[in-house]
């Protein structure tokens, strides 16, 4: 939008939103929003904390092993359903039932499967993200022309040349969006599992900060959480885009 | 899905083979949904057998404590308690979210103030606040409630913004050419064209509600289908909790098929070709 | 057998017996591109002027400023002796892609310009069945347009313009998204539409055969800047036998000459 002559981009209007946290902060009319300032303050001095740095580096470590887990089930998992019928046929159902089926609900299964610790957290990341990923990956090797494979094959390409060299290309820009939203689905499920399971990384900070309404802390953490998982979205997203130029014309 | 596909009978060809009819048989989109099924009541049968783990029922045995479970009275009881706060916090989620959004679709202002906030509370895990929720309104209705209504309105903001933002301009145009006044436009042209898309993120939002509704009940309510599964789990039921999550999950499998059934039926895509 | 009579630049200035829309001056330019420079015109009331031309000479630009769905840099546009600027009653459009109400039935559609303006149900049905009968769609009332070909949907969007009861209807390229078989079809109905309509008809095309076939004025434009180049009043008799005009010798000689004429925008 325009404001006085000058285009002012869309994502400038949080700041506006962090002014308005300020004024209802200082003028004390909600306990749960103290001043924005505050919350910078606690989140400078949390990042120094020990404790704080040890839940990052749980949360950090779990979240990416899931993630790197779910995409190298996911994608080939992806390409399976997209290019053999029977195996689309028989798993379809499931991965689009559990795609939009409240996976929390699993969560429980997986504490009593993998204990109170590290492994279940790993095991929520990868119960949350997979199925985006198959499901994209999926529709990218669907989308395929079939005139490019046939192409291939009429140049005598092997079955790894015509995954390694065509498949996987030409489904690149579907199999990047699946990993963004897997991503974001990864963050929710490190999330969801860490408050599930209560003594480890963010989920047991969160409990502590909210248990005892210590909201400075508990919005510094909720930022640094937010920021990360809109970082990470941000640089798939200019992935994303490094193949933008082609997503048009397959 | 994939859908079978059957080659018509045209006049003159012969009668298929009993292997081909065989075949035939399995394309069909129903038969291969129960083979499915049946695979994976099987492999659970299995895997419970084995067993993979302790605390792994067998599908028998869970299919046995549903059985129950619903005879006593006790999985009713919870899902009573569920979904109210489910229906009520969609409910305003939709009023809410359709109203929020169009008015940011149609109105710039709006659009720059208030889409980044829900841009931003769809892509990041809110499910942090429900703890804070619980904490601060309690066990009751109104938290689960606010539980499905924070995970639900970004996603319903988000796809009625959308819809209305990327309305059919030649429409627009052409009603513009006939004279047509802004508030015509408004709900003669855009609402009508962007109800399949906001429908969508009814669908997605009801989903969204599902997952507020369970998560909240795990964390801190003694009522309801996430307590169930938390009391199941604390008692070693273990056929029991896995046969309470199995009936969320497809209760909420169902809900959303419905849903998109009546997507597909009322705002057919081939209408979409004008 | 009279010669085609052709008007060139000197003489185009001499006004059109009784204009019901006069173009004067009209200037338009897209992002450093000038679309239209000084563009100057009259259509006479009740005939069909063609603007033809090839892509790039704002012919589809100055339909839509006569019609007042884009504003003019400079220039005027009147009609019927009053200035417009804006959509008004006195003109109908006929859209390229149709813009037909995807949710809508024929019967609707065709009288939605009427719904627009407030009339009342019954009337603007009435009034609709009997132009979705003039268009050849009697018995479609009921149908979407998903179930139409689509020369059919075009017939509904002229069916749409003819319902509101303009004086002046502005067709922009109305059977470029068509079939060829429907379109010679298409064109041999607009004439017939015509003795039976005393409207004012402005057609933007691109096909010299379409142009020479149906209209008793072509504006030829040139492209960059887009100039009226060339005036043109093909003498075709057009009482009889369609078909026969196709094979009528002024009518292949004015599209031989008119492809002359053109042949030097062609990239």
């Amino acid at each position: 939008m325009t404001l006085f002559g000058y285009r002012v981009p869309m994502m400038a209007s949080l700041l506006v939103w962090c002014v308005l946290w300020e004024i209802v902060g200082r003028l004390d009319l909600m306990f749960i929003l103290p001043p924005f300032s505050d919350v910078l303050v606690a989140a400078v001095d949390l990042v120094q904390l020990p404790s704080w740095q040890g839940a990052t580096v749980t949360t950090l470590r779990a979240f990416l092993i899931g993630m790197v887990l779910a995409i190298c089930v996911g994608i080939p998992l992806g390409m399976l359903m997209g290019r053999v019928k029977i195996a689309d046929d028989l798993l379809g159902m499931w991965v689009n039932i559990f795609s939009s089926a409240p996976l929390s609900a699993i969560v429980p299964v997986l504490m009593i499967l993998f204990g109170f610790g590290e492994k279940t957290i790993i095991a929520a990341v990868f119960l949350f993200a997979i199925w985006i990923i198959v499901l994209d990956t999926r529709a990218g090797v669907r989308h395929i022309s079939p005139s490019l494979i046939e192409m291939a094959r009429s140049y005598g390409a092997p079955r790894w040349a015509l995954y390694g060299k065509i498949i996987v290309w030409a489904a690149l820009p579907e199999i990047l969006a699946g990993i963004r939203l897997g991503l974001i689905r990864g963050v929710k499920g490190v999330v969801i599992g860490q408050l599930l399971v209560a003594i480890v990384g963010y989920g047991a900070l969160f409990e502590t900060f909210s248990r005892n309404f210590r909201m400075s802390q508990f919005w510094a953490l909720t930022i640094i959480l937010f920021a990360f998982a809109l970082v990470v979205s941000a640089l798939i997203e200019r992935a994303e885009a490094k193949v933008e130029f082609y997503a048009g014309v397959r | 899905m994939v859908a079978g596909t059957e080659v018509g009978r045209t006049a003159g060809v012969a009668p298929l083979s009993r292997n081909a009819q065989a075949v035939r048989l399995f394309e069909r989109p129903i038969v291969l949904r129960l083979v499915s099924i049946g695979l994976f009541a099987a492999a659970w049968q299995i895997a419970g057998l084995i067993p993979v783990s302790f605390a792994f029922p067998t599908f028998s045995d869970t299919m046995a404590a549903f059985v129950r479970m619903m005879a006593d009275g006790s999985m009713v009881t919870a899902y009573g308690s569920t979904l109210q706060p489910l229906i009520l916090g969609v409910v305003l989620a939709t009023f809410a979210g359709v109203g929020i959004g169009t008015l940011c679709g149609l109105w710039r202002p709006g659009e720059w103030l208030l889409i980044p906030v829900f841009i931003v509370l769809q892509a990041a895990p809110v499910a942090a606040f429900i703890p804070l929720v619980t904490f601060i309104y309690g066990i009751g209705m109104t938290a689960k409630t606010l539980a499905v209504i924070i995970l639900a309105l970004p996603v319903i903001v988000l796809n009625t913004y959308k819809a209305v933002r990327n309305v059919n301009g030649s429409l627009l145009v052409m009603s513009r050419s006939f004279m047509g006044t802004r508030w015509q436009e408004v709900f003669k042209i855009i609402l009508p064209d962007a109800s399949p898309v906001i429908f969508a993120g009814l669908r997605l939002g009801v989903a969204a509600g599902f997952v507020g509704v369970v998560l909240a009940e795990l964390l801190i309510t003694p009522t309801g289908i996430g307590d169930l599964i938390t009391f199941a789990r604390s008692r070693a039921d273990y056929a029991g909790m896995y046969a309470t999550i199995a009936s969320v999950i497809a209760l909420s499998t169902v809900t959303l098929v419905a849903l998109q059934w009546i997507e597909v039926r009322v705002f057919r895509p081939e209408k979409r070709g004008g | 057998m009279r010669a085609a009579v052709v008007r060139n630049e000197a003489v185009m200035n001499e006004p059109a017996a009784d204009a019901i829309v006069e173009v004067r001056g009209i200037s338009k330019t897209y992002g450093g591109v000038e679309a239209l420079r000084d563009v100057d015109l009259d259509f006479p009331r009740g005939k069909l002027t063609s603007l033809l031309g090839p892509s790039g000479c704002g012919k589809t630009t100055l339909l839509k400023i006569i019609a007042g769905l884009i504003d003019a840099d400079r220039g005027s546009v009147v009609v019927n002796g009053k200035k417009v600027s804006a959509p008004g009653p006195e003109r109908a459009f006929v859209f390229q892609d149709f813009a037909l109400l995807p949710w809508a039935t024929v019967l609707r559609n065709v009288a939605f310009g009427l719904e627009l303006r407030g009339t009342a149900k019954e009337e603007r049905e009435a009034i609709a069945r009997r132009y979705v009968a003039d268009v050849g769609l009697a018995g479609f009332e009921d149908k979407y347009p998903h179930e139409l070909s689509g020369g059919m949907r075009q017939r509904v969007g002229l069916a749409r313009a003819l319902c509101v009861d303009a004086d002046v209807l502005l067709l922009d390229e109305p059977f470029s998204a068509v079939d060829e078989q429907n379109r010679r079809k298409f064109q041999e109905d607009l004439i017939r539409l015509r003795t039976n309509q005393n409207k004012t008809f402005i057609f933007v095309t691109h096909s010299i055969e379409e142009a020479v076939y149906i209209s008793d004025r072509i504006v030829l434009l040139s492209p960059r800047p887009g100039r009226v180049s060339r005036i043109i009043e093909p003498d075709i008799d057009r009482s009889g036998d369609p078909d026969r005009i196709h094979r009528d010798k002024h009518y292949l000689d004015t599209v031989e000459e008119i492809w002359q004429g053109l042949k030097q925008y062609v990239e």
